[in-house]
This record gives C-alpha cells, structure tokens and sequence, in this order.
C-alpha cells in the first residue's frame, strides 16, 4: 500500500514536471501568404501578422491568422476577398492544428536547418480539413526559430465559391507558403 | 487516498494535455486591431448621388453612365431605347480618404469636376466612430453653343461663368449590417446664372440613399433627393402642374440593382432624371415617375490599380 502511494506520487510528481518543462517557442509577426496563378491572373496576398505557438518536447504546432490582414495588390481584390470569397466578417480567423515530425527539442538548441513534415487540421470559411505539408525547421543563426512551408488548398474544399465569371482568373488550387519566426517563450 | 491520489494523478497529467490543446492561448488575447468598415456601397455612386465609398487610395475608376429615352415614349422608340444620354467619367483615389472626379455628359455638353473627402469612418473594430461623414464639392460647366442655350438672346455678351454650377453635399450614413447601408445628403446647389426670377440661385436640398444586399454579388439601391419648394420654377410650365413645389421640376427618384463580377460594377436602373451629374439630378430632372417619365439606365464602373500604397508597417 505504502509503495503503491510513493510510486503514484512520484508519477504524479514527475508528471507536472514534464509539464514545466515543456519548450515552446512563439511569435505573432509570423508571414503567411498564398498565390493564386493562372494565365489570366496572378493574386498573390500577405500576411505578417499570423500568431503561431510550437511545443518542441511534443511536437505540436498552433497557428492562426486573421483573413482581414492579407494584403493584396489591388484594393478592390482585398475587398472582394473578405467580402465575397471568405466572408471575413463570419470567419474572422484561419487556424491550424497540427504536429510536427522530423525534429526534436535538442535539434532546436543549435543553429541549423531540418526538414519536417507537418500534418493536422485547417480551419478556414467555417470548414476544417486535414492538410499536409513538407517544409524546413531550424534554428537561424540570430537565433529565432523558423518554420517555413507550403501547400495547396482548393477553394471549394472550403465552401468559398468561385463565380463562372472569374473562373479563369482564380487557380484551382491555391498555394499557400508559410515562414515563422519562433522566439522562446 | 488512493482515489485521492488517482484524481491528483489525472489532474497532474491532464494539465500538460489541456495547455497542448490550447497552444495559441498561451500567448493571450490580442489586442483587436484598428479597423474601418468597408463595402457600405459597391461603388462610389449610388446610382446618381454619390455614395460613402470612396476609390481606395492609387485606384482609377472609370465610369460609363448611359440613361435611355423615356419608357412612355412608346414603341415607336422602343421605349426610350432609340435615345441615349452619356456620361463618361474617371475618379481616383489620392488618399484613402482624399477622391477626385471629372465627367463629361452629353446633357447640355457638361463637363463636372469634384471632390470627396471622408472626414469621419465609420468603425468596424478597435476604435469607437458608428458613422461615416464626407464632404462633397463639385462644380460643373454647361459647355453648349451659345446659340443652343437657354439663357441666351441674339447680341447678349456670353460669360463663361455664366456656365458654371456648384454643388455642396454632407454625406453622412452607416453600414448597419452586411445587408443595409444607409445614407443621409443635405446639401446646397448654387448656379451662376438662372433663367428666370423664380429661380434660386442657391437650392436647399436633402437627398437619402440606402442598399439591401440581395447576394454576395448582387444589391438592390434606391435614392431620393428632395428640393426644398419653392427655390426653382421652369420658364415653361403645363397649367396642371403651377401648383406643384416646383413647378416644372420634378424630386429625383432612382431605383436599381448594382451587379459585381470582380474588377467590374454593372448598374442597372430606373431613374427620372435625365442628367448624371449633381446640378442636373438636383435642379434639372422634369420626368414624373407617375406619367411614365422614366429612364431605363446603366453605369459600368471599372477599377484600375495605378499606384499602390506601401503596406502599412508591422
């Protein structure tokens, strides 16, 4: 009985330790910008205002972005962008959830360049869907951790609909490439 | 003390599980960012009047106003179709706040010049205004032959500020949902020269404009601007009609839907006032909805980026 009590307390213990222990790196000037190329168009916006928090010990990676901070070229673009196509006033936010594989805790101690995959969730437009991406993770030599990234995503996988009219003018599938800078927190 | 030991336990383990689900609420609430409302009207017009909305800053709107005969004329015009009244325009945006504007129309050979500014805006985060105001200035010159005006009798000197118009407005509204957007313009026209002593020369006038959102792309507008009675009275007036405000002229009412297909805005509409520019709308418009005096009408507004403005710092 005693020793049963003495091992959970130890658990116990060591459990809240790892806990404190955690290293978890985060910024919130993080750039996240997507491309939209076709013959007829090329749309490209960005973002250098996405919040992003990574976990080393476990892997796990959050970010979000808020829609109205993508910068297009045209302003009537950025417009019909919160406007139309992602209806910016509903869906305020992107978010993603996920983990990252393919570095560890001790990795990020030193400066240096790894590739990762990364998998989890996108939420966008209200619609949340598994996405998966190959990018690079390392400590820079000014000694910020950075994540960089990129996928694709097709609009209507999110419900975002795209008129017959501008059909040509907006890629099937978009591009979207992502570079953080971490700080420790 | 053992459950209490297994609770102690769960908690102690479940804190690291709960922080890893919420990463991002580590970093705490953000401060909410300044931010204007956009899109109160698909364009900068209404329909005739000018609407809260700006061009953005470095973007070139043009714009092709055209108004067809009135629908009573029947079918032998093909209800107003056989004639065409155009106006062709340009605006661009200085600043974001800051629009300039000129046309030309083929009412009365009219060149107008104008200016808009946004002296409030309206808020849609981390600041407090519920309201947009602009100021709006315009000026306009009535460019026909001197033979073919009004005012002119055989031997009478020609002043070229003779020709000109000014309108004043205060644009005051608010974007209350995604789907209306409402609008107030008192305002002041003033002409140079009139054609008969029952004419102000300065016209007191409030005009109201709002939009319902139909669809992402799709708007229904509708604008009324009331004169003041009594200020203007046409040379010729129809014996039924000397009782009337202002006799001889008419409120303009105008009625329509603004479709947007991107970098285009198609405005299709229904209006009694023959002119597109503020003197005319205000001062000029005769069509009585009730008799049929009505214009079926268009503006085409496309927007060109010609400068863009560096982004705003991190």
């Amino acid at each position: 009985m005693t020793m049963t009590r003495h091992l959970l307390f130890t658990a116990a213990l060591l459990a809240t330790l790892t806990a404190s222990a955690q290293e978890r790196y985060a910024t919130r000037t993080g750039h996240i910008s997507f491309h939209s190329d076709t013959p007829m168009e090329k749309i490209e916006a960005h973002n250098h205002k996405a919040t992003s928090v990574f976990d080393a010990t476990t892997g796990a990676i959050e970010m979000a972005v808020l829609m109205k901070g993508f910068e297009f070229e045209k302003a009537l673009m950025q417009e019909h962008f919160n406007e139309n196509y992602v209806e910016s006033d509903k869906f305020p936010k992107a978010t993603f959830k996920g983990k990252i594989t393919g570095i560890t805790a001790e990795d990020l101690k030193k400066p240096g360049s790894h590739a990762v995959t990364v998998e989890g969730d996108l939420t966008m437009h209200g619609v949340t869907k598994p996405v998966k991406a190959s990018g690079t993770m390392g400590m820079e030599p000014t000694g910020a951790i950075r994540a960089t990234g990129s996928f694709t995503v097709k609009p209507e996988d999110y419900n975002i609909a795209i008129p017959g009219m501008v059909r040509d003018n907006i890629a099937k599938e978009i591009v979207i490439k992502v570079q953080v800078d971490h700080t420790k927190m | 003390m053992r459950r209490t030991l297994s609770v102690l336990f769960f908690i102690a383990t479940l804190a690291p599980l709960h922080a890893q689900d919420d990463l991002l609420g580590l970093l705490g609430e953000e401060e909410p960012e300044k931010e204007f409302t956009s899109a109160s009207f698909k364009t900068t017009r209404v329909i005739n009047a000018q609407s809260l909305e700006n061009t953005a800053h470095g973007v070139m709107d043009v714009k092709i106003s055209h108004r067809f005969g009135f629908l009573n004329l029947g079918i032998s015009e093909l209800f107003g179709l056989d004639q065409a009244t155009v106006r062709i325009g340009m605006e661009y945006g200085v600043t974001d706040r800051l629009m300039i504007g000129f046309g030309r129309s083929s009412y009365q050979k009219t060149l107008d010049g104008y200016a808009k500014y946004k002296i409030l805006r309206q808020c849609q985060s981390g600041c407090g205004m519920p309201i947009t105001l602009s100021v709006f200035a315009g000026m306009s010159a009535n460019m026909l032959e001197k033979e073919k005006t009004e005012w002119y009798a055989p031997g009478q000197e020609d002043y070229f500020t003779h020709r000109l118009g000014y309108a004043f407005q205060l644009i005051v509204g608010r974007k209350f949902s995604e789907a209306l957007s409402l609008q107030l313009m008192p305002g002041l026209v003033h002409r140079n020269l009139v054609t008969t002593v029952e004419q102000a020369h300065d016209v007191l006038n409030m005009g109201a404009a709002g939009r319902v959102k139909l669809t992402k792309r799709l708007a229904l507008n509708a604008e009324y601007f009331y004169v003041l009675p009594g200020q203007t009275r046409a040379s010729v007036v129809e014996a039924d009609r000397l009782d009337d405000p202002n006799p001889g002229f008419k409120n303009s009412l105008s009625i329509g839907f603004d479709i947007e297909t991107g970098g285009h805005v198609f405005q299709l509409h229904f209006t009694n006032s023959t002119a597109m520019f503020e003197r005319g709308v205000i001062t000029e418009t005769t069509g009585d909805w009730l008799d049929g005096d009505i214009h079926f009408g268009f503006n085409i507004s496309r927007v060109f980026t010609l400068y863009r403005p560096k982004p705003k710092k991190v």
